[in-house]
């Protein structure tokens, strides 16, 4: 597998073609966060509601490349019915998996100590596949973009993890 | 690495000789075409050669560059003259009394006539200001003409095309002063601007400021019909040449305009230099735009006279390596001769408008006049959507490929959302792109569709 085949893996270009958890949710009770990219123009419009401590429901809309898309359609699979406390737990191993060239990016020296290498990948589940992204730095932000508008959402739900 | 029997613009190293630069700059008359005018069709293989970044490879594969739009490559003639001049010239211009001092200056002298001379300027000595780049030139005309003539309610006429840098320094003029914006719009079934709403939005219009090329459509804008009409409504007309002084002969006279800007490292040039060209009796006016060193007549503890134009808007040390550069870049264009760099354009235009639309049909959108006899109104820019990829994701195939486009909203988002998309990818050409480059365009493209669909 190249490095471009394995960037659009199989399992990215099934989210990016058939997104999962399309659409909006009524505003309140959904929190709606958006997010751009002004790099690439990608967009993440995030609805999230938070209940008794779990991510009740999520959707999202917006638009951009595949990687963007992706992430947040697996992302939304990945978090919908789980605690918060499980999904910040995800979010940080997600970031790690992407850190350690977003460190590069930022001219920081070191890595975070706790990027997961080995370690916590297979927890992921699918979303290991978008690892291949670390190859190419500038895709990471279109990676994150979802993740980051996830916990600014958490976050104005007020649902400490 | 080195262009060893490449068939143009080796023999000359600009700052070998500066003096012989300057006689022969200051020689020939103003407004004339290149000094040398050629016989025959510009050869882009042949042109390719003096390029010393098209001989690399990427990813294993012959690099294809199609990004010249945002900035262009280099030929060897140009990279030798800026590291001559560091190596053989180099000092501050304008106050030194010993030889190298007095050859600096005879150079950056140089590349103002020589600049004046490719856009036509009547007294480029007088008119050609040197800048960073072509949008602070925009902003030099926005913050001191801008600043000193227009008020509170004003109207300044854009169009639905430009680039943030005809833009957003008008929108801060709105916000600081302001002053009113409005816009010729875009016909998107033609992707030209509607000329029959000019006279409505140039009513009471002070300044009309529109692109000589968009940089998203290649769009050519009927300038001198625009420009005439403005400044029958008494408008002063600006045009923004960062695309189309680099592809086409310019002569600001017959384009009726007041200003104009433009930008060294799009036409072959270095960055870190761009142009304003202004009236004569404009910039006379004109209060400088940055203070500092060698803007000034006199300075004491109370006051400042400013310097004649248009040291008066050069403030501190200017761009001399880069202006060398740009003498350089210029000389080298002239060689080739800028109406067959232009008729280049068209052929490769023509050949990759058909090729794309014949290769994907109705899978591909794009973003500009694609018809044969739309083909003298627009540029070597070509944005484009295919079905199913996302642009960025094209962009990272192609690069795969070596293949070099640009993916984005290209600086001119209001035009992105006009178009409805938020990204375009940009294939863009220039005199050293071949038919070969296009075809190895059109594979990678079909390599893209591959993986995707």
């Amino acid at each position: 597998m190249n490095d471009i085949e394995d960037l659009y893996r199989e399992i990215i270009l099934d989210h990016y073609r058939s997104p999962r958890n399309r659409g909006e949710l009524e505003v309140p009770p959904a929190i709606r966060v958006e997010g751009f990219n002004p790099l690439c123009g990608d967009e993440i419009v995030l609805y999230l509601i938070v209940e008794d401590g779990l991510v009740k429901d999520l959707k999202l809309s917006g638009q951009g490349c595949s990687i963007s898309q992706s992430s947040a359609s697996l992302m939304s699979a990945a978090v919908k019915g789980k605690t918060v406390g499980e999904v910040r737990k995800l979010v940080h191993d997600f970031k790690a998996m992407m850190s350690i060239h977003e460190a590069a990016i930022d001219g920081q020296a070191q890595a975070p100590t706790d990027f997961p290498g080995t370690g916590d990948l297979e927890a992921m589940g699918e979303l290991a596949a978008l690892q291949g992204v670390v190859k190419f730095p500038v895709r990471i932000k279109c990676a994150t973009l979802s993740w980051n508008v996830l916990v600014q959402a958490l976050d104005e739900a007020g649902a400490p993890g | 690495m080195s262009a060893q029997g490449a068939p143009a613009a080796q023999e000359d190293k600009a700052a070998q000789i500066p003096a012989a630069q300057e006689d022969k700059a200051a020689e020939i008359p103003a407004a004339q075409a290149g000094p040398v005018p050629p016989a025959k069709p510009l050869d882009a293989r042949a042109v390719a050669r003096d390029f010393p970044l098209l001989a690399r490879s990427v990813h294993g594969k012959r690099i294809v560059y199609l990004d010249s739009a945002a900035s262009s490559q280099r030929p060897c003639s140009v990279i030798d003259a800026m590291d001559s001049y560091y190596r053989t010239t180099h000092a501050n211009v304008h106050r030194g009394v010993y030889e190298i001092a007095e050859e600096a200056d005879r150079l950056y002298d140089a590349a103002r006539v020589s600049a004046g001379r490719l856009v036509g300027s009547p007294s480029p000595r007088s008119e050609i200001v040197f800048t960073k780049n072509a949008t602070e030139a925009m902003n030099l005309v926005v913050r001191s003409w801008g600043w000193k003539n227009l008020h509170a309610g004003d109207v300044v006429v854009l169009t639905e095309i430009e680039h943030h840098a005809n833009l957003v320094p008008w929108l801060q003029l709105v916000e600081e002063r302001g002053i009113r914006l409005r816009y010729l719009p875009v016909d998107l079934s033609t992707y030209e601007l509607d000329i029959s709403r000019l006279d409505e939005v140039l009513d009471g219009a002070k300044v009309l400021s529109c692109t000589l090329m968009s940089n998203v459509l290649g769009t050519i804008p009927p300038f001198q019909v625009i420009a005439g009409r403005a400044h029958e409504a008494g408008a002063v007309v600006i045009a923004d040449g960062a695309q189309s002084v680099p592809h086409m002969p310019t002569d600001v006279q017959a384009l009726g305009c007041d200003f104009l800007a433009f930008s060294a490292h799009k036409m072959l040039g270095p960055t870190g230099i761009g142009v304003l060209w202004g009236r004569e009796a404009l910039l006379e006016e004109m209060p400088p735009f940055m203070g500092g060193g060698g803007m000034i007549l006199d300075v004491t503890l109370d006051g400042f006279v400013p310097a004649e134009i248009p040291r008066r808007f050069e403030a501190g040390t200017p761009p001399i390596a880069e202006a060398v550069g740009l003498l350089s870049a210029i000389e080298y264009l002239e060689r080739l001769g800028m109406s067959e760099i232009w008729e280049h354009d068209q052929r490769l235009t023509s050949y990759a408008l058909g090729t794309l639309q014949e290769r994907f049909g109705d899978t591909i959108r794009i973003f500009g006049p694609t018809d044969e006899q739309s083909l003298d109104r627009r540029g070597a820019v070509i944005s484009l959507a295919l079905d199913g990829v996302h642009p960025h994701d094209l962009a990272q195939v192609l690069d795969q490929e070596a293949v070099c486009i640009r993916a984005g909203h290209h600086c001119a988002k209001p035009l992105m959302r006009r178009l409805g998309v938020g990204a375009t990818a940009r294939a863009s050409f220039y005199c050293y792109n071949t038919e070969e480059d296009v075809d190895a365009l059109a594979k990678a493209l079909d390599e893209a569709v591959r993986l995707f669909r």
